[in-house]
């Protein structure tokens, strides 16, 4: 086997080892310790993509001297690399983007903490997008989700305590029913390998035995998932979690963490249940309708808030509604929308929250939108990264967002009629709301006040933000302008993904 | 209709208030632009309270609500149950693993006990994740209650059980049991039932007694921060690289090197020896780290 097989394997162990490495540093070198570990990782990533695209089949990777389904097991090909590779640089562009708040934010004697924990959440999310086994993705859910409490409530202010509180109850809560889900599942295939599971499922399936606890597996799991990734009814952690966390947190929590869950529930639905199998497309289709219920109320929330992080926030709970309308829609192209929309809104989001906190810090710190009034003249490279951003989220073409936009609506045409006319409808309605709220803010921020002068910034302060903006705008218009290549790249993968 | 009078009320009394304030002669000097943000932070206070308030006529179909939930999900959750495999009947497909585990562990691993081979071998990247989820668990309760270097921060002894001489006999011929208690079914992991997780915890609940009996600074004395975060860094560290090791040479098809020895003496079965110290060493730091901060909020 070739050294870069090995790759995947080494990005999880490299994590987890910068992690302990950061838990004896100070603050300083805990920060160089993880962007020179995420800077790897993202290397480590993109070879393990050019690897499995050349090899042009999925690898399976033993965990240690003893083959599945004994022993564990990870598996890559072209969508995990991809994902790997997106996730990787976004993670480093948030640490990167955000350092100077962080110093803001936290008490400098638990900045090395703060780093363990970004450290431990790369771990996780790499572990989650590699993973073959059910078991070990539970296990680095479980990591996930503490660290992203972690991440929320290290900036003390009263609000995130609370924050992470709420966030926290409903997260166990989506554990709980996910690991309930894993139990059941056990119980009746005596696998916990994916590959194995499937097999036994199968069998179970064509001899009609166990459809009751099947139906209660596929549900426990995908309402789990869908809590923990804030699905349309349970999105009221969403607003407080990412409103009040320190910019790099809520790039991070809003951007990865609920896109890890999104991609272990579809890796759950190829892999374990078998996509084809009657029993999804029931899930599928109430996965759907919450969807799009998810994108009209989302809008319509940020529409009425006052709060330039809040209406970020509200306008996340729209883009999940949008990723889990692709799963709703099914087929190749319906996940590879889904998917690309992952990627895109994963590329949009932390650079929209990066620059909002860089719009409140010019205007003496108030994320309202009256204070917010020519923010863009008072730091002229922050409001040109909002603005970009905003466009992607609105879908206007050479961005990001359009693409996926236009992947969602090709993917509907051709299955339901039914289903082709909601997704349509309601893609224009959300692009309208998206429209007036996103539009509204760029507006809101380019109208100057009187005395509105370009602040002087230290260069050595903005530098890291400054890269981190300029990389994930120019992430976002690659995609706008040459999605060709991701596009095959992730249906190669989903096509060989089960 | 009352409950909407009352937040009118409410909302109007609060108005007053505001306008109050903002006529406050002391409050004058400040900047226009530092009262209108205090009047509009009050306002939305107001407008939260408002809402929870409004929230309180829906409190009785939300309870009616949520109760439904509840027993829908217990009463769909109690059938499927009972529709489960009963426990101990055999499948031919589901018992093939845990058949597998009991024939050949032994051989594979070298450990006599099968559980110790199956989550520090078979399924060893597994137990990789639950040592770094006490890590991360460790880490985030710091986060929450280390309050030593805040300025307001004085040390509080609630109740100070070290004058207690019941306790403290007690807990002299005690805790040398404890502790040695844990390190024997540690180091007996690969061969009794035990390991480093029930261990550590052993061991770690003789040093919470420890402190209890003998007060914390005398606990501080003893482990102190250098020497927490060190060993802590070192177990997790060593466990990394050990498993990376294993990995790396059982992916590769590569010989590891590690003989296995003859199992049931104390120097046998490979890596699981010195991982189950690494992980029982990750296991008492995260109880009496997590003890110490709920206690103190520092190490000291």
């Amino acid at each position: 086997m070739e050294l870069i097989a090995n790759f995947p394997f080494f990005s999880i162990i490299l994590c987890l080892f910068s992690a302990v490495i950061c838990s004896v540093l100070r603050g300083r070198g805990a920060k160089i310790c993880t962007v020179v570990a995420e800077s790897v990782l993202a290397i480590l990533s993109f070879a393990t993509l050019w690897y499995v695209h050349l090899l042009e089949k999925p690898v399976t990777f033993m965990m240690g001297h003893f083959p599945a389904p004994w022993g564990n097991e990870i598996r890559f090909g072209t969508l995990e690399a991809v994902m790997a590779t997106v996730f990787s640089l976004i993670l480093l562009c948030a640490v990167l983007g955000g350092s100077k708040f962080v110093n803001r934010d936290i008490f400098p004697q638990k900045i090395n903490l703060y780093y363990v924990l970004i450290n431990l959440l790369g771990a996780a999310l790499m572990a989650l997008i590699y993973t073959n086994d059910i078991f070990t993705g539970y296990v680095f859910l479980e990591i996930l989700t503490l660290t992203s409490g972690g991440i929320l409530m290290i900036r003390e202010i009263g609000r995130t305590t609370l924050a992470a509180t709420r966030y926290m109850i409903l997260n166990l809560l989506g554990s709980g029913l996910f690991l309930l889900g894993i139990i059941l599942m056990y119980d009746i295939t005596g696998h916990l390998l994916m590959a194995n599971m499937h097999a036994s499922l199968k069998v179970l399936i064509a001899h009609g035995s166990y459809s009751l606890p099947l139906t209660v597996i596929v549900g426990v799991m995908c309402v789990g998932l869908a809590i923990k990734s804030g699905l349309f009814p349970f999105h009221s952690w969403m607003p407080d979690t990412y409103g009040f966390a320190t910019p790099t947190s809520a790039s991070i929590l809003s951007g990865l963490v609920s896109k890890g869950y999104i991609f272990l529930l579809v890796k759950i639905m190829y892999r374990v249940i078998g996509i084809d199998q009657e029993i999804l497309s029931v899930a599928r289709n109430i996965l759907f309708v919450f969807g799009l219920c998810g994108i009209v109320f989302g809008s319509v929330f940020a529409l009425q808030q006052n709060n330039i992080n809040r209406m970020t926030s509200y306008s996340s709970v729209a883009q999940i509604g949008y990723i889990y309308m692709g799963i709703g829609i099914g087929g190749t192209a319906g996940f590879a929308a889904a998917m690309f929309h992952i990627l895109a809104h994963a590329i949009t989001k932390p650079a929209l929250f990066l620059a909002n906190a860089s719009l409140i810090e010019v205007s003496d710190d108030s994320p309202v939108f009256h204070d917010l009034s020519g923010a863009a003249h008072r730091n002229k490279t922050a409001g040109v990264f909002f603005t970009i951003a905003a466009m992607s989220m609105v879908g206007i073409p050479f961005f990001a967002g359009f693409t996926s936009k236009l992947l969602f609506s090709m993917a509907s045409l051709g299955h339901n009629p039914a289903k082709t006319g909601l997704v349509l409808v309601i893609l224009a309605i959300s692009t309208i709301l998206n429209t007036l709220y996103f539009i509204r803010t760029v507006i809101r921020i380019y109208t100057k006040r009187k005395g509105d002068l370009p602040r002087k910034f230290s260069m050595r302060a903005e530098l890291p933000g400054w890269i981190a903006g300029v990389s994930l705008a120019a992430m976002n218009l690659f995609l706008g302008l040459n999605s060709r290549p991701v596009i095959e790249l992730i249906e190669k993968g989903l096509l060989r993904f089960q | 209709m009352k409950i909407k009078t009352k937040i009118k009320e409410f909302v109007e009394q609060s108005r007053e208030w505001t306008e109050s304030f903002s006529d406050m002669s002391e409050k004058r000097d400040l900047p226009r632009e530092r009262v209108r943000r205090e009047e509009h932070m009050v306002d939305r206070l107001m407008e939260e309270k408002a809402g929870h308030m409004g929230l309180l006529k829906w409190r009785r179909l939300y309870l009616v609500l949520a109760t439904v939930c509840a027993v829908t999900l217990i009463v769909v959750l109690l059938t499927t149950v009972a529709m489960l495999p009963v426990f101990g009947e055999h499948h031919e497909y589901m018992d093939t693993v845990a058949q597998y585990y009991i024939d050949h562990a032994l051989e594979e691993t070298g450990a006599m006990n099968i559980v110790a081979g199956m989550i520090l071998d078979y399924r060893a990247f597994d137990t990789l994740g639950e040592s770094f989820v006490l890590f991360t668990a460790l880490n985030c309760v710091l986060i929450l209650l280390r309050r030593d270097f805040q300025e307001e921060y004085r040390l509080h002894d609630y109740y100070d059980l070290t004058r207690d001489p019941i306790l403290r006999r007690v807990g002299m011929v005690v805790i040398p049991c404890v502790v040695s208690f844990g390190v024997y079914v540690m180091l007996n992991g690969h061969l009794s039932p035990g390991g480093g997780f029930s261990g550590g915890a052993i061991f770690g609940a003789g040093l919470i007694f420890l402190s209890l009996a003998f007060g914390d600074d005398f606990a501080a004395r003893l482990v102190s921060e250098k020497l927490f975060k060190g060993v802590a860094a070192v177990a997790l560290g060593f466990y990394c690289l050990a498993k990376g090791y294993s990995f790396f040479t059982g992916a590769n098809h590569l010989e590891s090197g590690i003989s296995l020895g003859t199992p049931g003496s104390i120097f046998s079965s490979g890596l699981i020896l010195p991982l189950n110290v690494a992980v029982g060493f990750v296991v008492t730091l995260t109880m009496y780290g997590i003890y110490r901060m709920f206690r103190r909020g520092s190490f000291k």
